[in-house]
């Protein structure tokens, strides 16, 4: 993998104890995306992350393209064996998706941060049963 | 000037004073001079101002034109009315009573112009034909003004409704509650949605119950925006309960074939709540086992 450049519109990525944390600043591109899609999953090997924090607090503006996308991180993640939560959504970013018809029932979600971590660090310990899902 | 307008015009201002007299009679012999709603002075004085408006302006156009109610000329005498129609509305006037208190000044003028004309049939019709078309369009104005106050009213009481009919209240700490009372339309429907999302960010909101029962039926639509709601608010990151189901609700969703995946219903507010501190519990149980690696992980955001 080539190194992390932190280059102008690319999403950067931290690392948190075990967990990937991912904090989209500005609204994303297609490419941009695919970009955060293609280092994330190396990321995520290669660190053996347990969980992936999306917080995307931030974005303003979503598409078809973008919720789609959110859903496959989410789902790449399960299959690479981490936990991923998406958190603090904007209100009209949650219309807009949802009016769009994307629900992205395989995304879990939380309000913020905090919270998303509580969630991740509960279903890495297996405790997942009691999220009220 | 041209010459028709001047003959009016003169015709105004030398028996301006016979024709506001003749005005009032006319009005009150069709039975629009309302002395329950009005006093007499206030309505001569009301008269007497629109005639004069109504003098200045004839005097200004060429009424054999098209008559354009929108041009400076008439701004004085439209205000003039405006002003007169929103003071009738108030006291209780019927939009006809409004347009009958405008149309009944024809009568005084056809009288003034047999008088004045009445050598010369042709410029007498022609001269009626003009006044008579500028009381016409006078008086249907007086009824727009009148339908965009009762507009502005509906409009105000739409808005106030909007207002009152979407509170979220806040049940317990993390808890909402929206009692939803009244018909679910699409309007309504996104109002309430946006209300809830923006209280669930302002106030950290784990759970938002949506009760309704208030709403009278539910349909494919009302259960269609439930479903967006309760998905908005998962995708925010909290849950979302609804509550109040009735068993005619519980059947017509079922026989509307809606399914309402990933969203807790419960049949009414109290086993929501419960629901929720349930829920809570658990998970406050569940931070006590792992509170030292959470305070730790917490400092790290940014």
């Amino acid at each position: 993998m080539d190194e992390f450049d932190p280059g102008a519109g690319e999403v950067q990525i931290f690392e948190v104890q075990d967990c990937l944390l991912v904090a989209i600043q500005e609204d994303l591109d297609d490419r941009a995306v695919l970009d955060l899609q293609d280092r994330l999953t190396e990321r995520i090997s290669k660190t053996h992350a347990r969980g992936v924090l999306i917080d995307i607090s931030a974005l303003d503006v979503v598409d078809t393209f973008i919720g789609r996308m959110l859903g496959s991180i989410a789902r790449m993640a399960a299959i690479l064996d981490a936990a991923s939560v998406l958190v603090g959504m904007r209100p009209a970013v949650a219309i807009t998706l949802v009016e769009l018809g994307m629900h992205l029932d395989e995304v879990r979600t939380a309000l913020n941060v905090d919270r998303g971590l509580r969630l991740i660090r509960e279903q890495i310990d297996g405790r997942a049963a009691g999220n009220g899902r | 000037m041209p010459n028709s307008s001047k003959n009016l015009d003169a015709l105004l201002r030398r028996r301006f004073d016979s024709i506001l007299n003749a005005w009032i009679a006319a009005q009150s012999s069709e039975g629009v001079l309302r002395r329950d709603l009005m006093r007499e002075s206030e309505i001569r004085q009301q008269s007497r101002a629109i005639l004069d408006a109504l003098a200045t302006s004839v005097s200004r156009v060429d009424i054999n034109e098209r008559i354009d109610l929108d041009a400076d000329e008439w701004a004085d005498l439209k205000q003039l009315l405006k002003e007169a129609t929103d003071r009738r509305v108030e006291r209780g006037f019927t939009p006809s009573e409004m347009a009958t208190f405008i149309l009944s000044l024809k009568q005084p003028f056809f009288e003034g112009l047999t008088n004045e004309l009445a050598d010369s049939p042709s410029d007498l019709l022609k001269q009626a034909w003009s006044i008579s078309r500028i009381l016409d369009q006078l008086g249907l104005y007086t009824n727009e003004v009148y339908i965009a106050e009762r507009e502005e009213i509906i409009q105000r009481q739409q808005t106030e409704m909007m207002e009152l009919s979407t509170p979220v209240v806040q049940l317990w700490d993390k808890i909402l509650a929206l009692p939803l009372i009244g018909t679910l339309d699409s309007v309504r429907a996104q109002m309430v949605m946006e209300n809830l999302l923006q209280a669930i960010v302002e106030r950290g909101a784990e759970f938002a119950i949506v009760d309704i029962t208030g709403v009278p039926t539910v349909d494919t639509l009302v259960a269609q925006h439930l479903l967006k709601t309760a998905a908005a608010v998962r995708l925010m990151g909290a849950h979302c309960i609804i509550s109040g189901i009735r068993p005619q609700i519980a059947q017509t969703i079922v026989h509307l074939g809606v399914e309402l995946p990933q969203v807790v219903t419960k049949s009414d507010i109290q086993s929501a709540l419960a629901h929720a501190l349930r829920q809570m519990q658990a998970q406050t149980y569940a931070q006590t086992q792992h509170g030292p690696l959470f305070a730790e992980l917490g400092h790290h955001r940014g």
